[in-house]
């Protein structure tokens, strides 16, 4: 099973080799790498990846060159969580393959094959500099909402890149009421679906059946059970990090990403050392939740000065189909709250890439990484600035997409009247 | 007691009081009616203030204009100047506002703090009255708890007005309110911001047909809402003569008062502003159409998601439009969201407002003006930042009928500004110094975060540094 899925990883992150020869130059070049950042330099992308980053890079025979004087050149953003290519229109009785009803399937729940690579958000989101996302159901009926998977932004056939990339866990308030309303239930339905998932297949062959997973569940858990996968947990209260911590001290080989985190600055000296990084959302600030009363604008800047491995994300719950887009400007309010600005910026790039398992292909720009790069024409973070141009593996992509095309019909500046 | 009587207008307006200058027989209001207009009245006292002289400051007026290393006076609440080199007066409190800016504070014409308040459980949730489609009789401020600590974050966001709005579940969803953020206030009414009229929410679209057909109850489309508003329109017609009969006449016992009609009939007597959630052109069209039919005029259409296709039609209508920078998709309705929507209103001279609808939004109306902003010079428009003020603060006054009052610096306005760490237009100014009606309510750094009762006696906060 794991080597499959390294194979198919690896095939899927491989750039095409037609892919175009392109020198950008001139720019503020952000590496996230060994090289920080450079205030005029050069990127050479060569089939589809980066081949040489520094200054005055003479540019190869029949190469494209791009000038990028005065704009910055960075990796493209990675958005940490999101629901993107999961549904066309979030409500309104729409199909949204966010949302897995029903009994018959939760831990299994995949959204590998439910990412459709052409709904119009992929566009809009791309367009804003967003190359890659990690995708997750919405949720399930049970304590776990399935299998996420890593996708990528530029509309092809085999957008993901990574399957069954982690297993999403409700274990806040969230987690209790799927379980019957209290914690007092979801901790032990935990862990008992922990071994149901490492007794797979025995006791099913047995006939004794699962404590509380069916053999499906079981069956897809196993993995993420013995340690071979990441558990991506729904969590904002100290108290129930420093259950999950408790979890992680008796089962040292299982691993976890926090999702949420609302309170984890109270326990970040703890997180670091078990090393369990979280995605955190830099605007939630409010005690709407009890599990939340202590959230704060510089969670991300306190989590970040512990030495805790962060990156932004919108919170459980607010994730949607359509604002992948708003991650760089969750990161630019993380810094106008005390976050240092490189790590506000690989907070929505390299860290989600290393999070995930990927960081050593994407999210830098240095020699061999997968060439997804953004021109920007200010400050990434900064809400006023846009893209340029953006490459994904390479390639440029289009810069149109359905609200582009509703703009434009529209534009007082080429239809000074109105249609009708 | 001015404020008290000028919502006691708004309250009976149109009904006894209004009649009276065209009654036959001159009529003393009775005890009844005058109670009823007094009640829930604002007690909205100013905080105690010193005169202010904020020095050397990038100023945006909120009217448009930019004024540089400009000088803002404050005095007895009041905007008293704005320009170079003016003197301060003694005893004022004088500050730097060397590479700073200084803007009025931001209003938010949709929010639902209060009626949607933190903590978000059952017992909190009062913002949508879904026991019925019309429900003109609720008004928001019965159901605002001043405790929210999302009062304490708007203001380190900026803001110094807000209108809070029910739900969208019903055609009628009820009155809304203007309020200030008053930190520690103990009751709306010290929050309630002094003469502002009233509004009435309505609902266009999904919500209504959508909670109401899920119950096989009318309406349960799009053609039933229409239906339903009118119908409604036409009770309040009939209540409306009633009351002016009786008012003329004075025969016999006066008609019964219905809340629900009273709303309505307030709004046909132009005295209760109609903010109407409306997302497509299609349906705004429709709504003007309902307000042709019964004469009332339509202060805002909230979402407006596709107000950049009839800008001409809201112009015509002087209807303002209160819009997210680039919310899409979330709905069908919402499909057709641009980012460039604020920006177009604008450039074809039509009212641009920026909202919030949200707890999280509300902190930040100045990020999401900014990206709209930057949209529209993208898309080709030449838009000053100074404009781009304009819808967070003199077009949400307008389209909440406080224009008069604060939402420009203006001499003789309401001292409602704010002193950015540097160009608001950016994600990472932060509010450095709020007032509201010349008084300094927030000081980033000083009590940094205000804490409602709520808040207070958490054991987390002793962690706190």
């Amino acid at each position: 099973m794991r080597f499959l899925l390294a194979l198919v990883a690896a095939v899927a992150l491989a750039a095409p080799v037609s892919a175009e020869t392109v020198l950008i130059q001139g720019g503020r070049v952000v590496t996230n790498g060994a090289g920080g950042t450079l205030d005029r330099g050069d990127v050479l992308i060569v089939d589809g990846h980066v081949a040489q980053v520094g200054a005055h890079i003479a540019a190869p025979r029949g190469a494209r060159v791009i000038d990028a004087t005065g704009k910055w050149v960075t990796p493209g953003a990675f958005a940490a969580m999101s629901e993107v290519g999961l549904a066309e229109i979030g409500g309104s009785g729409a199909p949204n393959d966010a949302n897995v009803g029903g009994t018959i399937v939760s831990a299994a729940a995949d959204v590998g094959p439910a990412f459709n690579p052409m709904v119009t958000a992929i566009a809009i989101t791309r367009i804003e500099g967003v190359t890659r996302a990690a995708i997750a159901p919405d949720s399930t009926s049970t304590m776990f909402g399935g299998q996420g998977a890593l996708v990528s932004m530029n509309n092809a056939p085999d957008s993901v890149f990574r399957d069954h990339a982690f297993m999403v866990v409700e274990l806040g308030e969230t987690g209790a009421q799927r379980v019957g309303g209290s914690r007092a239930a979801s901790w032990v339905a935990f862990e008992a679906a922990l071994r149901d998932a490492r007794e797979y297949p025995q006791r099913y062959q047995r006939g004794q059946g699962g404590t509380v997973l069916n053999e499906l569940d079981a069956r897809a858990l196993q993995p993420y059970a013995r340690g071979q996968g990441t558990f991506l947990v729904h969590i904002d209260a100290a108290s129930d990090i420093r259950e999950l911590l408790r979890v992680k001290r008796e089962h040292p080989e299982l691993r976890f990403i926090i999702h949420g985190g609302a309170e984890a600055w109270l326990v970040a000296a703890e997180l670091k050392r078990a090393d369990i990084p979280v995605l955190v959302d830099p605007l939630v600030d409010l005690p709407d939740h009890f599990e939340r009363l202590a959230a704060r604008l510089d969670n991300a800047a306190l989590l970040n000065a512990a030495g805790v491995r962060i990156a932004i994300a919108p919170g459980p719950g607010t994730v949607d189909a359509q604002q992948a887009r708003l991650v760089l400007q969750l990161a630019g309010n993380a810094v106008a709250n005390g976050l240092p600005w490189d790590a506000a910026f690989k907070a929505v790039s390299s860290s989600p890439a290393d999070i995930f398992g990927v960081g050593r292909e994407l999210g830098r720009l240095e020699r061999g990484y997968i060439a997804d790069v953004v021109v920007w024409d200010g400050d990434p973070l900064e809400v006023q600035s846009a893209p340029t141009a953006v490459f994904i593996a390479g390639q440029q992509q289009s810069m149109t997409s359905r609200q582009t095309e509703l703009r434009d019909r529209y534009s007082p500046v080429l239809h000074p009247e109105l249609p009708h | 007691m001015r404020a008290r009587f000028k919502s006691m207008m708004a309250l009976l307006a149109g009904l006894s009081l209004a009649a009276c200058a065209t009654a036959s027989k001159p009529h003393e209001p009775s005890a009844e009616e005058t109670a009823a207009a007094n009640a829930f009245a604002s007690t909205y006292v100013p905080r105690p203030s010193v005169p202010t002289l904020i020095r050397n400051a990038t100023v945006f007026d909120g009217n448009g204009a930019q004024l540089d290393n400009a000088d803002v006076l404050m005095s007895g609440g009041h905007i008293v100047s704005v320009g170079q080199h003016l003197t301060a007066p003694d005893g004022a409190t004088v500050i730097d506002g060397t590479g700073k800016y200084v803007t009025p504070g931001i209003i938010d014409p949709h929010s639902h703090l209060g009626v949607y308040p933190s903590p978000a459980i059952d017992a909190t949730q009062n913002g949508n009255e879904l026991t019925s489609p019309d429900t003109a009789n609720v008004w928001a401020e019965h159901s605002v708890w001043p405790m929210d600590p999302g009062f304490g974050r708007a203001v380190a966001g900026g803001i110094t007005t807000l209108h809070i709005l029910p739900g969208s579940g019903n055609l009628f969803g009820g009155r809304g309110v203007t309020l200030r953020p008053v930190l520690g206030a103990t009751t709306v009414q010290e929050m309630k911001f002094p003469g502002a009229p009233p509004s009435l929410k309505m609902a266009c679209g999904e919500n209504p047909a959508r909670v109401y057909g899920s119950r096989n109850q009318f309406p349960s489309t799009f053609m039933g809402n229409v239906a339903g508003y009118r119908a409604d329109f036409i009770r309040a017609q009939a209540y409306r003569r009633h009351w002016q009969h009786w008012n003329e006449t004075h025969e016999g016992d006066p008609p019964d008062r219905d809340l629900q009609l009273e709303t309505l009939a307030g709004v046909l007597d132009g005295k209760i502003l109609v903010e109407m959630h409306c997302y497509r052109s299609d349906e705004m069209a429709t709504a003007i159409e309902i307000s042709h039919e019964f004469g009332f005029h339509i202060a805002a259409f909230h979402h407006a998601v596709e107000a950049y296709k009839i800008v001409d039609l809201l112009n015509r209508e002087h209807i303002c439009a209160a819009m997210w920078a680039d919310w899409w998709g979330f709905k069908i309705e919402a499909y057709d969201g641009i980012r460039e929507n604020i920006a177009f209103v604008h450039a074809r001279g039509g009212c641009a407002m920026v909202h919030s609808d949200s707890e999280v939004g509300i902190q930040r109306l100045n990020q999401e003006a900014a990206k709209a902003l930057s949209d529209g010079r993208r898309a080709g428009l030449h838009i000053t930042d100074a404009e781009a003020w304009e819808w967070v603060s003199r077009n949400p006054a307008r389209a909440l009928g406080i224009e008069d009052q604060t939402g420009t610096l203006a001499t003789g306005k309401r001292a409602d500004v704010v002193i950015w760490s540097a160009n608001p237009l950016s994600s990472y100014a932060v509010a450095e110094r709020v007032f509201m009606d010349g008084a300094q309510i927030y000081e980033r750094g000083h009590n940094q975060q205000y804490f409602s009762d709520f808040e207070l006696g958490q054991t987390y906060r002793e962690n706190r540094q």
